[in-house]
């Protein structure tokens, strides 16, 4: 796992591997000034020698400078390299996501996507940043100590060896015991903020239903399992203190009774004790610092994980190698096809069933079915959003899955049931559809598309901004600029999906008008709840259950569809009597 | 963050401590002094220890020990202590911090229940719930971590101040000016980075909103082939990100070395100044040693302070932050009127316990009697008024009368105010004129909570909650049976694809429904407000996603449900309001037609433009 986060560094390698080394540096300047120290008061002050003090005084000067400056530098350098791992891994994720199918993106569900690329990353980053500063400042500062301990008194530094190992043992066992307690905190976390989120969602719902009391209970719970619990985690951590302190203090006393031992017997100076002892702190420090680290690691671990799932995951729906990249034209085949989805646990839960069907180009087709009878499923499978599970669909005579997938869905365009517009202005969205369009083309596209007349109506036409989400243009206004967009792409195959359900019929007429005149030869396929919307195709396709029902022209099908003229019954009978 | 307002916030903090964990705290408090002087007297010993008992021993002829091992005896008892003193103040820190949190989130989300509708329209939903999430995460690292260590450097950092002064005045100087000058840095390199960390949050923000706008487009991204665009736009921003975080941390990063490093050219200057005293016999030899010993035992909780500070002020902004949520006025409710269970007796009607299906609305009198009223469900609305904002009116002198049993439908244009009126009625809102009574009672008598459960509501927004499709049916009848469940399932014709879930009614819903369709959605909520059975319906596009066929049975079904009882309609599909006995046409908040079908027809004036498809409704 590591080694594959690593990859990720890229041009942050050098900042990263820096770092350290001017980590290092700066230890050996901060066990050095001690060693200053302990000289300027062991020789100079006993001596009274201000000379030497002076002398001193200046080297430790130079190196408090030299230590400032490998500090600034290593702290410069593992903001640099932390900051850019994180970015560089957001970008690997996004980039990813972009190429994602919607059925990896089902797989994780938005949300989750976007918590690994926010929370996870940062928790990451922090991480990382902790392991070039500190993972490599703990150990070097241990050893130098050691190693001047050692230099002091090979026998005094026995105590520190094995209370190095004692605590560190006793620190590793505290920071794995709180671990899956911690990973238990941060699921009741993850529910806790789960019911707030839901609530303020829902706040409508529950005020209706006067439930807040209900709510405050339900977050009462979790609230109360989440100080239980965090509680108990915390509490193994609370060790880590006072364990660190009674072997430092331990150490103290034992050094205290053997160095005193010692001098009197005369194998040691009083000087090299008090150095004993500074080092003793410093080596119990480095070690308090790396079981902070090792928690950290451990808890951000879970995070890379989470990362690493989105990077490494495979899009479903890939090039092939030479792929075609020109659509002829836009005759669509079906060929006994059938279609799970992924996530469907039961795999003879068919969505769409042997579905045999041939367009021609230039054709207009109507769908109509209830809720649940896969009509957008159906039409997903053209411009390759999903792969079939069996036989094959066909654009141009060639299978869907030969061709370039860009220049497949740039010769399908597609208008969703969840019409989605982006914050920007309306020309801006309009572009989406073909970037480098002039001006001249986005009026004619929406003139087509009925939107034309609208827009102009705004102060400030086509440069009218709107919110994310389009949500300051009325239901049927951003449905009219959404088919707009997709007329953009000028496309061989135009699918809609539910998307005049806003406009009111007569301008829906009006759009279908625009569609025969200046569309011919694209082939259209309009899904629609509202049967005037496709009582003129050339076609009309009822489907039920993920399987054809009939198919024919609004003539046929009422003399011969039940579902078809049940349809009919509950739209038209109305208005035919009253218009 | 205003000075003021940061004293005001430690203030209320401390008083969520003070309030129920004073004797913890008050322990907390002494356990933090002791352990920190321990700490400094473990600096101390060494000196004496050698002062007092090595040297002495080394020049006596007869080595006895004793007086030494006693010595250790009672430091590894002073030291256990500390110890002890430690554990404790950890340990009892847990208990307050995590109770305080405990506490500060029930409030919030206690409180928060209580807000009004229009704080939810004001607030983005991300911003409420980072105020859960980030803010009080700041606050627990603030304090269960920086409160004690800053406290506990204080301590230290007092008993060595002391004991320098006591040491040698001079050379207290020279470490005050050095102290100083650490602030004056500190300050300096903290005010950056707090600067920076404050456009890095700006910028998650950004980056954030991108990545959630284009999660949400992903399909159109898809279909339009603009992958590419946005790995741009999404570059431009992350590598903004990328800087500001980079800056934050690099300011950060450098104020330890800085700190650490002032403090060692202090110790020089000390060492070269006390230096010259001892020369000249000012100061002894070991009060110099001791006083660098000081130098360093101030310098290094100087320095871990200053790490703290950071963290210590995004806390405090969070805090403020969640004072606000808890400071925020709640709905008004100034109502006394109840609405109880009720039977008839003799003509008169008589509250009763259990659910009889007749209602009551109670009437408490200033004079201590009770009266009764029986709830029809006649609604009257005489010439209302109202805005969201004060300056801008949505809905213009709207009058209609409701009658027991009616169903009555609203049309109109988005923004026409359907809505509007339906959380007039419910109180959502709150009006500027007029009046609007229920069975007669003006609806601000009577109190919210029953007011709102003698209305049900469908809306188009379905709202589901993490958990079986059971309970999310039951969240219309807290205490329904499993029967009634699935009888309001099929009521609402949801029973066939609940059936067809892997787990039926046990399928557990995740993230408001991920899997369902919005149809499907839409008639578990029927499904809910079936089985809450409610004396008044208010339907506000409850059935937009719902195919045709499908719709007209489960209206079917809600039809003879809420048969004889007064149902509020709101529907851009005409056809799924025909048959109501009053109609109401709004266009811009006002009302420009009314009638039943059949009378609008014949009117050949607006609606008839939208029945027949002419004029476009949305």
């Amino acid at each position: 796992m590591v080694k594959k986060l690593a990859s990720y560094l890229k041009e942050y390698k050098k900042s990263a591997l820096i770092t350290p080394i001017f980590v290092v540096l700066e230890v050996i300047m901060e066990v050095l000034i001690p060693f200053l120290m302990a000289k300027i008061i062991d020789v100079g002050i006993n001596n009274g020698d201000v000379h030497y003090i002076v002398k001193i005084g200046t080297f430790l000067i130079i190196s408090a400078i030299l230590s400032l400056a490998f500090g600034m530098l290593s702290g410069k350098f593992a903001a640099k390299a932390s900051a850019g791992f994180s970015k560089n891994l957001r970008k690997e994720m996004f980039h990813k996501i972009q190429d994602y199918s919607f059925e990896n993106i089902n797989k994780f569900s938005t949300s989750s996507l976007i918590t690994r690329m926010t929370t996870d990353v940062t928790n990451v980053q922090m991480a990382f940043q902790m392991i070039i500063r500190i993972l490599v400042r703990g150990p070097v500062m241990m050893l130098f100590a050691l190693l001047m301990v050692l230099s002091i008194s090979p026998k005094l530094s026995l105590v520190y060896i094995v209370a190095i190992i004692l605590l560190g043992i006793v620190l590793v066992y505290i920071a794995l015991k709180a671990h899956p307690n911690f990973e238990k905190v941060f699921k009741k976390y993850d529910h806790l903020n789960r019911v707030v989120q839901e609530n303020v969602q829902a706040i409508r719902v529950v005020k209706a239903y006067v439930r807040e009391d209900y709510e405050k209970n339900k977050f009462k719970k979790v609230n109360d399992e989440v100080y239980s619990l965090f509680k108990k985690a915390e509490k193994i951590v609370a060790f880590n203190s006072p364990a660190m302190q009674i072997t430092i203090y331990t150490c103290i006393v034992l050094i205290s009774w053997i160095g005193s031992n010692l001098i009197v017997g005369g194998s040691m100076q009083t000087g090299q004790l008090s150095s004993m002892i500074t080092y003793a702190w410093q080596i119990l420090a480095s070690l308090m610092m790396l079981s902070m680290v090792f928690v950290m690691v451990i808890m951000a671990s879970s995070s890379a994980e989470r990362i690493l799932e989105v990077i490494e995951e495979e899009p479903k729906i890939k090039n092939k190698k030479n792929c075609i990249k020109n659509v002829k034209n836009g005759d669509i085949e079906f060929r006994h096809v059938d279609f799970v989805y992924s996530d469907e646990k039961d795999p003879n839960k068919f969505a769409l069933k042997d579905i045999n069907l041939k367009i021609k180009s230039g054709e207009t087709i109507g769908v109509i079915g209830s809720t649940g009878s896969s009509k957008s499923t159906f039409v997903q499978l053209i411009p390759r959003l999903y792969d079939t599970t069996h036989g094959e669909v066909l654009v141009g005579g060639k299978n869907v899955k030969d061709y370039d997938i860009k220049s497949l869905r740039d010769a399908v365009s597609m208008v969703l049931q969840k019409n989605v517009l982006f914050k920007g202005t309306i020309a801006e969205n309009l572009r989406w559809g073909n970037k480098e369009a002039s001006f001249e083309e986005l009026e004619n596209a929406c003139k087509l598309a009925q939107a034309d007349g609208f827009i102009k109506e705004f102060p400030e036409q086509y440069d009218t901004m709107l919110d994310q989400g389009g949500t300051n243009v009325s239901g049927g206004q951003k449905q009219r600029i959404c088919i707009a967009r997709a007329l953009l792409k000028k496309p061989k195959i135009l699918i809609l999906d539910d998307s005049t359900s806003a406009v009111d019929t007569k301008t829906d007429a009006l759009i279908r008008k625009a569609f025969r005149e200046d569309l011919p030869e694209t082939t259209k396929i309009i899904i629609a709840q509202r049967i005037s919307s496709v009582i003129d195709a050339d076609r009309i396709i009822v489907l039920h259950n993920g399987k054809i029902d009939g198919i024919g022209t609004n003539e046929e099908l009422l003399k011969t569809n039940k579902i078809y003229q049940e349809v009919y019954e509950s739209q038209m009978k109305g208005v035919e009597e009253n218009a | 963050m205003h000075k003021k307002n940061k004293s005001k916030t430690i203030k209320r903090l401390l008083s969520y401590v003070a309030k129920e964990y004073k004797f913890q705290f008050i322990i907390v408090f002494i356990s933090i002094i002791i352990s920190a002087l321990v700490g400094v007297v473990g600096v101390q010993f060494i000196k004496v220890l050698i002062d007092e008992y090595i040297t002495p021993l080394i020049t006596s002829q007869v080595k006895d020990f004793t007086p030494l091992l006693n010595t250790l005896k009672i430091m590894a008892l002073v030291y256990l202590v500390g110890v002890v003193c430690t554990y404790l103040y950890n340990r009892l820190m847990i208990n307050i911090s995590q109770g305080v949190l405990n506490k500060i989130r029930k409030e919030m989300f206690e409180h928060m229940e209580e807000l009004p509708i229009s704080y939810f329209d004001s607030k983005g939903h991300g911003e409420i719930m980072s105020t859960y999430t980030n803010d009080v995460d700041t606050l627990r690292q603030m304090l269960s971590q920086s409160i004690p260590q800053v406290f506990s450097c204080v301590v230290s950092m007092v008993a060595v101040a002391i004991a320098m002064l006591s040491t040698n005045v001079y050379l207290t100087l020279v470490v005050a000016a050095m102290v100083i000058l650490m602030i004056f840095v500190s300050k300096y390199l903290g005010t950056n980075s707090s600067k920076f960390f404050v456009k890095q949050q700006e910028d998650i923000g950004e980056l954030n909103g991108y990545i959630e706008e284009m999660m949400e487009g992903q399909r159109v991204v898809k279909v339009f082939n603009h992958e590419e665009e946005n790995k741009n736009s999404f570059d431009k921003l992350n590598e903004e990100l990328c800087d500001s975080v980079t800056n934050a941390n690099t300011y950060a990063n450098v104020l330890m070395p800085c700190i650490m490093n002032i403090g060692n050219v202090g110790y020089v200057l000390v060492a070269v100044i006390g230096g010259i005293l001892s020369v000249n016999g000012i100061l002894t030899i070991g009060a110099i040693a001791a006083f660098l010993q000081y130098v360093k035992a101030f310098t290094n909780p100087l320095g871990q302070v200053s790490q703290q500070m950071n963290s210590i002020v995004m806390a405090l902004a969070g805090a403020q932050r969640i004072f606000e949520l808890i400071d925020e006025p709640i709905e008004k409710d100034e109502g006394y009127v109840t609405l109880v269970n009720a039977k008839e007796e003799n003509g008169k009607i008589v509250e009763v316990k259990e659910r009889t299906g007749m209602w009551a609305w109670k009437h408490a009198h200033r004079n201590g009697t009770l009266s009764y009223v029986k709830l029809r469900g006649n609604v009257e609305f005489e010439n209302v008024t109202f805005g969201y904002k004060p300056n801008k009116m949505v809905l213009h002198d709207i009058s209609l009368n409701a009658k027991e049993g009616e169903k009555v439908s609203f049309v109109g244009a988005t923004g026409a105010g359907k809505t509007t009126i339906t959380n007039l009625i419910n109180r959502f809102y709150d009006i500027n004129e007029g009046k609007i009574r229920y069975d007669g009672i003006n609806v601000e008598k009577i109190k919210k909570d029953d007011l709102r459960r003698s209305l049900g509501m469908v809306l188009q927004d379905t709202s589901l909650f993490t958990g079986t499709i059971k309970d999310n049916i039951r969240y219309g009848k807290l205490d329904a049976t499993d029967e009634e469940v699935v009888e309001a399932a099929k009521l609402a014709n949801a029973n066939y694809f609940i059936e067809d879930l892997p787990q039926g009614y046990d399928t557990v819903i995740r993230g408001g429904g991920e899997g369902l369709s919005q149809g499907q959605r839409q008639l578990l909520s029927i499904a809910r407000a079936a089985l809450n059975n409610p004396p008044v319906l208010i339907l506000d596009e409850a059935t937009s996603s719902i195919d045709t066929r499908t719709e007209k049975i489960v209206q079917e079904g809600m039809d003879k449900l809420m048969k004889g009882r007064t149902v509020f309609v709101i529907a851009h599909r005409l056809s799924t309001i025909r048959n109501s006995d009053l109609i109401m046409v709004l266009d811009h908040g006002r009302i420009i037609e009314r009638g039943n079908h059949d009378e609008l027809i014949k009117e050949h004036k607006t609606y008839y433009g939208l029945y027949t498809g002419a004029i476009e409704m949305d």
